[in-house]
Protein backbone atom coordinates (compact mmCIF):
# COMPACT_ATOMS: atom_id res chain seq x y z
CA UNK A 1 0.00 0.00 0.00
CA UNK A 2 0.77 3.50 -0.67
CA UNK A 3 1.08 6.03 2.40
CA UNK A 4 -2.21 7.46 0.05
CA UNK A 5 -4.03 4.00 0.26
CA UNK A 6 -2.93 3.58 4.02
CA UNK A 7 -4.96 6.82 4.40
CA UNK A 8 -8.06 6.10 2.40
CA UNK A 9 -7.83 2.52 3.99
CA UNK A 10 -7.35 3.85 7.79
CA UNK A 11 -10.28 6.52 7.04
CA UNK A 12 -12.51 4.22 5.99
CA UNK A 13 -12.06 2.00 9.02
CA UNK A 14 -11.74 4.51 11.37
CA UNK A 15 -15.13 5.79 9.89
CA UNK A 16 -16.72 2.53 11.92
CA UNK A 17 -15.31 2.86 15.50
CA UNK A 18 -18.62 3.98 17.94
CA UNK A 19 -21.22 2.47 16.26
CA UNK A 20 -23.64 -0.06 16.72
CA UNK A 21 -23.00 -3.25 14.51
CA UNK A 22 -26.80 -3.16 13.81
CA UNK A 23 -30.12 -3.56 15.85
CA UNK A 24 -29.77 -5.13 19.10
CA UNK A 25 -30.21 -8.61 18.89
CA UNK A 26 -33.08 -10.15 21.16
CA UNK A 27 -32.12 -13.95 21.86
CA UNK A 28 -34.11 -16.24 20.06
CA UNK A 29 -34.62 -18.51 23.38
CA UNK A 30 -35.33 -17.29 26.61
CA UNK A 31 -32.59 -18.96 29.30
CA UNK A 32 -34.04 -22.07 29.71
CA UNK A 33 -33.58 -25.41 31.49
CA UNK A 34 -32.59 -27.25 27.92
CA UNK A 35 -29.68 -25.10 26.72
CA UNK A 36 -28.19 -24.99 30.20
CA UNK A 37 -28.65 -28.92 30.28
CA UNK A 38 -27.36 -29.43 27.22
CA UNK A 39 -24.28 -26.63 27.82
CA UNK A 40 -23.22 -28.17 30.93
CA UNK A 41 -23.43 -31.61 28.98
CA UNK A 42 -20.19 -30.75 26.99
CA UNK A 43 -18.34 -29.11 29.28
CA UNK A 44 -18.96 -31.16 32.04
CA UNK A 45 -20.08 -28.79 34.54
CA UNK A 46 -21.97 -30.84 37.31
CA UNK A 47 -22.41 -28.06 39.52
CA UNK A 48 -26.12 -28.84 41.25
CA UNK A 49 -27.01 -25.15 40.81
CA UNK A 50 -27.51 -25.64 37.07
CA UNK A 51 -29.80 -28.85 36.71
CA UNK A 52 -30.95 -30.11 40.43
CA UNK A 53 -34.06 -28.14 40.82
CA UNK A 54 -34.13 -29.36 44.68
CA UNK A 55 -30.89 -28.73 45.31
CA UNK A 56 -30.84 -25.10 43.76
CA UNK A 57 -33.97 -24.01 45.51
CA UNK A 58 -32.25 -24.38 48.76
CA UNK A 59 -29.02 -23.24 47.79
CA UNK A 60 -28.17 -19.43 48.43
CA UNK A 61 -29.02 -18.99 44.94
CA UNK A 62 -32.93 -19.99 45.21
CA UNK A 63 -33.17 -21.97 42.18
CA UNK A 64 -31.85 -22.97 39.04
CA UNK A 65 -29.54 -20.66 37.20
CA UNK A 66 -27.70 -20.72 34.08
CA UNK A 67 -23.89 -21.19 33.84
CA UNK A 68 -22.69 -17.35 33.05
CA UNK A 69 -20.32 -18.74 30.46
CA UNK A 70 -23.68 -18.97 28.44
CA UNK A 71 -24.37 -15.18 28.64
CA UNK A 72 -22.94 -14.77 24.94
CA UNK A 73 -24.97 -18.26 23.87
CA UNK A 74 -28.40 -16.80 24.21
CA UNK A 75 -28.40 -14.15 21.46
CA UNK A 76 -26.04 -16.15 18.99
CA UNK A 77 -27.63 -15.75 15.30
CA UNK A 78 -27.62 -19.91 14.84
CA UNK A 79 -27.47 -22.06 12.25
CA UNK A 80 -27.66 -19.12 10.05
CA UNK A 81 -24.10 -18.80 10.57
CA UNK A 82 -23.06 -21.87 8.40
CA UNK A 83 -25.58 -20.75 5.53
CA UNK A 84 -25.91 -16.84 5.02
CA UNK A 85 -24.75 -15.24 7.94
CA UNK A 86 -27.03 -11.83 8.28
CA UNK A 87 -24.70 -8.90 6.86
CA UNK A 88 -24.26 -6.50 9.73
CA UNK A 89 -21.62 -3.81 10.44
CA UNK A 90 -18.73 -6.10 12.18
CA UNK A 91 -18.75 -8.31 8.95
CA UNK A 92 -19.13 -5.05 6.30
CA UNK A 93 -15.55 -3.93 8.37
CA UNK A 94 -14.31 -7.01 8.07
CA UNK A 95 -14.93 -7.12 3.96
CA UNK A 96 -12.86 -3.97 3.43
CA UNK A 97 -10.10 -5.07 5.83
CA UNK A 98 -10.21 -8.26 3.62
CA UNK A 99 -10.35 -6.11 0.49
CA UNK A 100 -7.35 -4.60 1.42
CA UNK A 101 -5.47 -7.38 1.52
CA UNK A 102 -6.07 -8.21 6.09
CA UNK A 103 -7.60 -11.43 5.24
CA UNK A 104 -6.80 -13.18 8.37
CA UNK A 105 -8.64 -13.31 11.74
CA UNK A 106 -7.28 -14.32 15.26
CA UNK A 107 -9.72 -14.20 17.89
CA UNK A 108 -6.98 -12.79 20.93
CA UNK A 109 -8.71 -11.73 24.19
CA UNK A 110 -12.46 -11.95 25.65
CA UNK A 111 -13.28 -10.10 28.73
CA UNK A 112 -16.60 -11.18 29.84
CA UNK A 113 -17.90 -9.56 33.24
CA UNK A 114 -21.29 -10.80 34.80
CA UNK A 115 -23.39 -8.74 36.76
CA UNK A 116 -26.10 -11.23 38.25
CA UNK A 117 -27.71 -14.71 37.58
CA UNK A 118 -29.54 -15.31 34.93
CA UNK A 119 -32.48 -17.67 35.68
CA UNK A 120 -34.94 -19.50 32.85
CA UNK A 121 -37.25 -17.17 31.80
CA UNK A 122 -34.93 -13.99 31.86
CA UNK A 123 -34.78 -12.89 27.87
CA UNK A 124 -31.51 -11.25 26.69
CA UNK A 125 -30.85 -8.82 24.15
CA UNK A 126 -26.94 -7.73 23.22
CA UNK A 127 -26.00 -4.66 21.92
CA UNK A 128 -23.08 -4.75 20.15
CA UNK A 129 -20.54 -1.71 19.29
CA UNK A 130 -17.40 -1.42 17.52
CA UNK A 131 -15.52 0.44 19.86
CA UNK A 132 -12.02 0.83 18.96
CA UNK A 133 -9.69 -0.29 16.66
CA UNK A 134 -5.88 0.00 16.98
CA UNK A 135 -2.82 1.36 15.17
CA UNK A 136 -1.62 -0.81 12.64
CA UNK A 137 0.74 -2.87 14.51
CA UNK A 138 3.26 -5.95 13.60
CA UNK A 139 2.59 -9.15 14.95
CA UNK A 140 4.19 -12.77 14.18
CA UNK A 141 1.34 -13.65 12.32
CA UNK A 142 1.94 -10.29 9.71
CA UNK A 143 0.99 -6.56 9.91
CA UNK A 144 -2.68 -5.62 11.02
CA UNK A 145 -5.16 -3.91 13.45
CA UNK A 146 -7.03 -4.91 16.39
CA UNK A 147 -11.02 -4.58 16.48
CA UNK A 148 -12.61 -4.34 20.00
CA UNK A 149 -15.88 -4.47 19.92
CA UNK A 150 -18.43 -4.38 23.19
CA UNK A 151 -21.20 -6.28 23.64
CA UNK A 152 -24.07 -4.83 26.22
CA UNK A 153 -26.31 -7.59 27.83
CA UNK A 154 -29.55 -6.18 29.02
CA UNK A 155 -32.85 -8.11 30.20
CA UNK A 156 -36.45 -7.80 29.65
CA UNK A 157 -36.27 -4.78 31.94
CA UNK A 158 -33.91 -3.34 30.51
CA UNK A 159 -31.45 -3.83 33.08
CA UNK A 160 -27.42 -4.81 32.27
CA UNK A 161 -26.64 -8.25 32.86
CA UNK A 162 -23.41 -8.53 31.63
CA UNK A 163 -20.90 -6.80 29.33
CA UNK A 164 -18.42 -8.84 26.97
CA UNK A 165 -15.16 -7.40 25.09
CA UNK A 166 -13.72 -8.89 22.16
CA UNK A 167 -10.52 -8.15 20.43
CA UNK A 168 -9.34 -10.12 17.23
CA UNK A 169 -6.72 -9.45 15.06
CA UNK A 170 -7.49 -8.70 11.33
CA UNK A 171 -4.04 -9.00 9.70
CA UNK A 172 -2.40 -9.66 6.22
CA UNK A 173 -0.90 -12.90 6.69
CA UNK A 174 3.17 -12.80 6.20
CA UNK A 175 4.71 -15.13 3.66
CA UNK A 176 6.02 -17.39 6.58
CA UNK A 177 2.45 -18.02 7.68
CA UNK A 178 1.04 -18.23 4.22
CA UNK A 179 3.78 -20.90 3.37
CA UNK A 180 3.38 -22.62 6.61
CA UNK A 181 -0.44 -22.62 6.03
CA UNK A 182 0.22 -24.60 2.60
CA UNK A 183 1.95 -27.07 4.33
CA UNK A 184 0.29 -27.98 7.15
CA UNK A 185 -3.00 -27.67 4.65
CA UNK A 186 -1.97 -29.81 2.16
CA UNK A 187 0.05 -32.32 4.58
CA UNK A 188 -1.01 -34.72 7.18
CA UNK A 189 -4.21 -34.82 9.71
CA UNK A 190 -2.09 -34.61 12.19
CA UNK A 191 0.36 -31.99 12.78
CA UNK A 192 3.75 -33.59 13.59
CA UNK A 193 5.18 -33.88 17.28
CA UNK A 194 6.58 -30.58 18.63
CA UNK A 195 10.63 -30.73 19.03
CA UNK A 196 12.62 -28.99 21.19
CA UNK A 197 13.95 -25.17 20.26
CA UNK A 198 17.14 -26.23 18.46
CA UNK A 199 20.41 -24.80 19.70
CA UNK A 200 22.23 -22.50 17.19
CA UNK A 201 25.75 -24.24 16.07
CA UNK A 202 27.91 -21.61 15.17
CA UNK A 203 32.08 -21.61 14.18
CA UNK A 204 32.93 -21.29 17.97
CA UNK A 205 30.51 -24.57 19.22
CA UNK A 206 29.27 -26.43 16.77
CA UNK A 207 32.19 -28.88 17.05
CA UNK A 208 30.40 -29.35 20.86
CA UNK A 209 27.06 -30.30 19.71
CA UNK A 210 28.58 -32.72 17.10
CA UNK A 211 30.39 -34.34 19.80
CA UNK A 212 26.77 -34.25 21.38
CA UNK A 213 25.26 -36.60 18.60
CA UNK A 214 27.83 -38.90 18.62
CA UNK A 215 26.91 -39.35 22.56
CA UNK A 216 29.72 -37.40 24.14
CA UNK A 217 30.19 -34.58 26.29
CA UNK A 218 33.33 -32.89 25.78
CA UNK A 219 35.15 -30.21 27.74
CA UNK A 220 37.32 -27.48 26.09
CA UNK A 221 40.67 -27.77 27.23
CA UNK A 222 43.38 -24.62 26.50
CA UNK A 223 46.81 -25.83 24.42
CA UNK A 224 49.13 -22.89 26.38
CA UNK A 225 48.09 -23.41 30.11
CA UNK A 226 45.74 -26.43 30.07
CA UNK A 227 42.81 -24.81 31.81
CA UNK A 228 39.42 -26.37 31.26
CA UNK A 229 36.50 -24.04 29.79
CA UNK A 230 32.66 -24.16 28.91
CA UNK A 231 30.62 -23.18 27.08
CA UNK A 232 33.20 -23.26 24.43
CA UNK A 233 34.81 -20.24 23.18
CA UNK A 234 37.67 -19.61 20.61
CA UNK A 235 40.38 -17.64 23.32
CA UNK A 236 41.59 -19.11 26.75
CA UNK A 237 40.39 -16.62 29.55
CA UNK A 238 43.53 -17.25 31.81
CA UNK A 239 46.39 -17.23 29.22
CA UNK A 240 44.67 -15.61 25.81
CA UNK A 241 45.89 -18.54 23.84
CA UNK A 242 43.71 -19.63 20.75
CA UNK A 243 44.86 -23.09 20.60
CA UNK A 244 42.48 -25.56 22.22
CA UNK A 245 41.81 -29.30 22.34
CA UNK A 246 39.25 -31.01 24.30
CA UNK A 247 38.89 -33.98 26.73
CA UNK A 248 35.27 -36.28 27.11
CA UNK A 249 33.65 -35.69 30.50
CA UNK A 250 33.36 -38.24 33.47
CA UNK A 251 29.72 -37.11 33.35
CA UNK A 252 29.55 -36.98 36.95
CA UNK A 253 28.88 -34.12 38.91
CA UNK A 254 26.56 -32.18 41.25
CA UNK A 255 23.93 -29.46 41.08
CA UNK A 256 25.34 -26.19 41.91
CA UNK A 257 22.17 -24.54 41.35
CA UNK A 258 18.94 -25.44 39.87
CA UNK A 259 15.22 -23.89 38.98
CA UNK A 260 11.87 -25.07 37.64
CA UNK A 261 10.41 -23.46 34.45
CA UNK A 262 6.58 -22.97 34.76
CA UNK A 263 5.51 -20.02 32.35
CA UNK A 264 5.29 -19.78 29.55
CA UNK A 265 5.48 -23.98 28.78
CA UNK A 266 6.88 -24.57 25.57
CA UNK A 267 5.45 -27.18 23.51
CA UNK A 268 8.05 -30.34 23.00
CA UNK A 269 9.49 -30.53 26.21
CA UNK A 270 8.61 -31.97 29.14
CA UNK A 271 7.10 -31.10 32.20
CA UNK A 272 7.88 -30.27 35.29
CA UNK A 273 11.16 -28.98 33.32
CA UNK A 274 13.89 -29.21 35.89
CA UNK A 275 16.95 -26.82 34.80
CA UNK A 276 20.38 -26.83 36.42
CA UNK A 277 23.70 -25.56 36.78
CA UNK A 278 26.02 -28.90 36.79
CA UNK A 279 29.57 -28.89 38.38
CA UNK A 280 31.18 -31.78 36.64
CA UNK A 281 33.86 -33.44 38.13
CA UNK A 282 36.63 -32.01 36.10
CA UNK A 283 35.30 -28.58 37.21
CA UNK A 284 33.57 -26.82 34.82
CA UNK A 285 29.78 -26.03 35.27
CA UNK A 286 27.13 -26.53 32.44
CA UNK A 287 23.22 -25.93 32.35
CA UNK A 288 21.17 -29.34 31.57
CA UNK A 289 17.71 -30.55 32.65
CA UNK A 290 17.40 -32.82 35.38
CA UNK A 291 15.55 -35.78 34.77
CA UNK A 292 14.36 -38.93 37.22
CA UNK A 293 13.14 -36.86 39.93
CA UNK A 294 10.78 -35.13 41.01
CA UNK A 295 10.82 -30.83 41.54
CA UNK A 296 11.08 -31.44 45.38
CA UNK A 297 13.63 -33.84 45.41
CA UNK A 298 16.18 -31.26 43.90
CA UNK A 299 19.09 -29.57 46.20
CA UNK A 300 22.05 -28.21 45.57
CA UNK A 301 24.75 -30.51 45.90
CA UNK A 302 23.15 -33.14 44.79
CA UNK A 303 24.95 -35.92 43.43
CA UNK A 304 23.98 -36.41 39.52
CA UNK A 305 24.79 -38.85 36.65
CA UNK A 306 25.14 -37.16 32.95
CA UNK A 307 23.50 -39.24 30.05
CA UNK A 308 23.85 -38.28 26.50
CA UNK A 309 20.67 -39.27 24.82
CA UNK A 310 18.08 -38.58 22.62
CA UNK A 311 14.82 -36.42 23.59
CA UNK A 312 12.90 -35.97 20.37
CA UNK A 313 13.46 -36.49 16.11
CA UNK A 314 16.30 -33.75 16.23
CA UNK A 315 18.10 -33.38 19.66
CA UNK A 316 20.42 -35.24 21.49
CA UNK A 317 21.53 -33.86 25.09
CA UNK A 318 23.05 -34.19 28.21
CA UNK A 319 20.36 -35.45 30.30
CA UNK A 320 21.43 -35.51 34.36
CA UNK A 321 19.60 -37.97 36.69
CA UNK A 322 20.24 -38.69 40.18
CA UNK A 323 23.27 -40.42 40.70
CA UNK B 1 -19.47 -33.73 42.62
CA UNK B 2 -18.63 -30.43 44.40
CA UNK B 3 -21.53 -29.98 46.43
CA UNK B 4 -19.34 -27.53 49.57
CA UNK B 5 -18.93 -24.16 48.56
CA UNK B 6 -15.29 -22.36 50.04
CA UNK B 7 -15.60 -19.57 52.09
CA UNK B 8 -13.51 -16.59 51.57
CA UNK B 9 -11.62 -16.60 54.95
CA UNK B 10 -10.28 -20.10 54.53
CA UNK B 11 -8.83 -19.58 50.90
CA UNK B 12 -5.15 -18.60 50.56
CA UNK B 13 -3.31 -16.45 48.33
CA UNK B 14 -0.51 -19.09 46.51
CA UNK B 15 -3.45 -21.78 47.05
CA UNK B 16 -2.85 -23.84 44.24
CA UNK B 17 -6.21 -25.52 42.03
CA UNK B 18 -6.29 -29.31 41.10
CA UNK B 19 -5.21 -29.58 37.49
CA UNK B 20 -7.90 -30.72 35.06
CA UNK B 21 -6.93 -32.68 32.15
CA UNK B 22 -9.21 -32.61 29.33
CA UNK B 23 -8.63 -34.81 26.58
CA UNK B 24 -9.76 -32.69 22.91
CA UNK B 25 -12.06 -34.22 20.75
CA UNK B 26 -14.09 -33.68 17.73
CA UNK B 27 -16.94 -34.87 19.80
CA UNK B 28 -15.97 -31.68 22.43
CA UNK B 29 -15.44 -29.12 19.61
CA UNK B 30 -18.32 -29.64 17.78
CA UNK B 31 -20.46 -30.84 20.61
CA UNK B 32 -19.56 -27.18 21.95
CA UNK B 33 -20.32 -25.46 19.55
CA UNK B 34 -23.11 -26.45 18.92
CA UNK B 35 -24.53 -26.05 22.36
CA UNK B 36 -23.22 -22.71 22.52
CA UNK B 37 -25.21 -21.91 18.90
CA UNK B 38 -21.85 -21.11 17.14
CA UNK B 39 -22.41 -22.97 13.68
CA UNK B 40 -19.18 -21.06 12.55
CA UNK B 41 -17.78 -23.71 10.13
CA UNK B 42 -14.20 -24.04 11.40
CA UNK B 43 -15.69 -25.73 14.49
CA UNK B 44 -17.67 -27.91 12.31
CA UNK B 45 -16.12 -28.41 9.07
CA UNK B 46 -12.82 -29.95 8.37
CA UNK B 47 -12.68 -28.37 5.16
CA UNK B 48 -13.85 -24.68 6.28
CA UNK B 49 -10.66 -25.18 8.72
CA UNK B 50 -8.18 -26.35 6.79
CA UNK B 51 -8.89 -23.56 4.07
CA UNK B 52 -8.06 -21.28 6.97
CA UNK B 53 -4.98 -22.83 7.57
CA UNK B 54 -5.46 -25.29 10.24
CA UNK B 55 -5.14 -29.55 9.38
CA UNK B 56 -8.48 -29.98 11.70
CA UNK B 57 -11.51 -28.13 13.08
CA UNK B 58 -10.85 -25.96 16.12
CA UNK B 59 -12.53 -25.44 20.03
CA UNK B 60 -14.57 -22.65 19.70
CA UNK B 61 -14.24 -19.20 22.18
CA UNK B 62 -17.21 -20.03 24.01
CA UNK B 63 -16.51 -23.19 24.98
CA UNK B 64 -12.91 -22.60 26.21
CA UNK B 65 -14.71 -19.97 28.12
CA UNK B 66 -17.09 -22.40 29.47
CA UNK B 67 -14.18 -25.11 30.91
CA UNK B 68 -12.68 -22.39 32.12
CA UNK B 69 -16.08 -21.46 34.34
CA UNK B 70 -16.21 -24.93 34.70
CA UNK B 71 -13.04 -25.60 36.43
CA UNK B 72 -13.18 -22.74 38.77
CA UNK B 73 -16.80 -23.13 39.94
CA UNK B 74 -15.79 -26.92 40.24
CA UNK B 75 -13.22 -25.69 42.81
CA UNK B 76 -15.63 -22.97 44.29
CA UNK B 77 -17.95 -24.67 44.50
CA UNK B 78 -22.51 -24.15 43.89
CA UNK B 79 -22.83 -20.65 45.95
CA UNK B 80 -20.12 -19.17 44.21
CA UNK B 81 -20.89 -16.40 41.33
CA UNK B 82 -18.73 -16.13 38.62
CA UNK B 83 -17.91 -11.92 38.11
CA UNK B 84 -15.40 -12.55 35.57
CA UNK B 85 -13.41 -14.08 32.76
CA UNK B 86 -10.73 -12.85 31.28
CA UNK B 87 -9.16 -14.78 28.30
CA UNK B 88 -6.13 -14.33 26.35
CA UNK B 89 -6.23 -16.75 23.63
CA UNK B 90 -3.35 -18.64 22.41
CA UNK B 91 -3.12 -21.82 20.56
CA UNK B 92 -5.55 -23.41 18.75
CA UNK B 93 -6.97 -26.81 21.21
CA UNK B 94 -7.71 -29.55 18.06
CA UNK B 95 -8.82 -33.07 18.18
CA UNK B 96 -6.40 -35.18 19.96
CA UNK B 97 -4.47 -32.72 22.05
CA UNK B 98 -4.79 -32.81 25.58
CA UNK B 99 -5.38 -29.55 27.52
CA UNK B 100 -4.43 -29.42 31.03
CA UNK B 101 -5.71 -26.54 33.05
CA UNK B 102 -3.93 -25.52 36.05
CA UNK B 103 -4.17 -22.35 38.28
CA UNK B 104 -3.72 -20.43 42.02
CA UNK B 105 -5.31 -17.66 43.60
CA UNK B 106 -3.19 -14.80 42.83
CA UNK B 107 -5.68 -11.86 44.16
CA UNK B 108 -8.29 -11.30 47.32
CA UNK B 109 -10.30 -8.35 47.91
CA UNK B 110 -11.88 -8.18 51.20
CA UNK B 111 -14.32 -5.13 50.58
CA UNK B 112 -15.79 -7.24 47.58
CA UNK B 113 -15.28 -10.73 48.54
CA UNK B 114 -13.60 -11.57 45.65
CA UNK B 115 -10.91 -14.34 45.00
CA UNK B 116 -8.89 -13.65 41.48
CA UNK B 117 -7.31 -17.43 40.11
CA UNK B 118 -4.59 -17.07 37.99
CA UNK B 119 -5.14 -20.00 34.87
CA UNK B 120 -3.54 -21.22 32.14
CA UNK B 121 -4.74 -24.28 29.99
CA UNK B 122 -2.07 -25.85 28.08
CA UNK B 123 -2.25 -28.41 24.99
CA UNK B 124 0.46 -31.31 24.83
CA UNK B 125 1.47 -30.17 20.94
CA UNK B 126 1.70 -26.13 20.69
CA UNK B 127 1.38 -25.39 24.48
CA UNK B 128 -0.38 -22.59 25.55
CA UNK B 129 -4.39 -22.46 24.80
CA UNK B 130 -5.42 -19.84 26.68
CA UNK B 131 -4.65 -17.93 29.98
CA UNK B 132 -5.74 -15.09 32.23
CA UNK B 133 -7.79 -14.33 35.25
CA UNK B 134 -11.46 -15.48 36.82
CA UNK B 135 -12.30 -13.39 39.11
CA UNK B 136 -15.06 -15.29 41.71
CA UNK B 137 -17.14 -14.11 44.84
CA UNK B 138 -17.36 -16.69 47.54
CA UNK B 139 -19.49 -16.19 50.65
CA UNK B 140 -17.70 -15.19 53.31
CA UNK B 141 -19.58 -16.94 56.59
CA UNK B 142 -20.20 -20.98 57.01
ZN1 LIG C 1 45.21 -20.99 28.67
Amino acid sequence: MTPEETRDFEAKIRAYVGREVGAPTRGKDDVNPAMIRHWTEVTGDESPVYCDQAFAAKSSKGGIIAPPTMLQIWSMEGYAMCQRPEMDLQRELHKIFDAHGFVGVLGTNTSTDFYRDLRPGDQVTAHTVIDNISERKTTARGVGYFIETVTKFTDQHGADVGRQVFRVLKFMPNAETAEAKASTAGAADKPAPPTRIQAPRGHDNAWWWEAIDQGKLMIQRCKGCGTLRHPPRPMCGDCNSTEWDAIESSLEGEVYSFTELHYPKFPGYPYPLLCAVVQLREGTRLIANLAGCEPEQVFIGMKVRGKVERVDDKTVLPNFYPA
Amino acid sequence: MNKTTRRYGSVAIGEKLPPLRIDITSGLIIGGAIASRDFTPVHHDKAAAQAGGLPDIFMNILTSNGLIGRYVTDWAGPDCTLKRIDVKLGAPNLPGFVMTITAEVNAKDDAAGTVDIAYSGDNNVWGTHMSGIVRVALPKEA
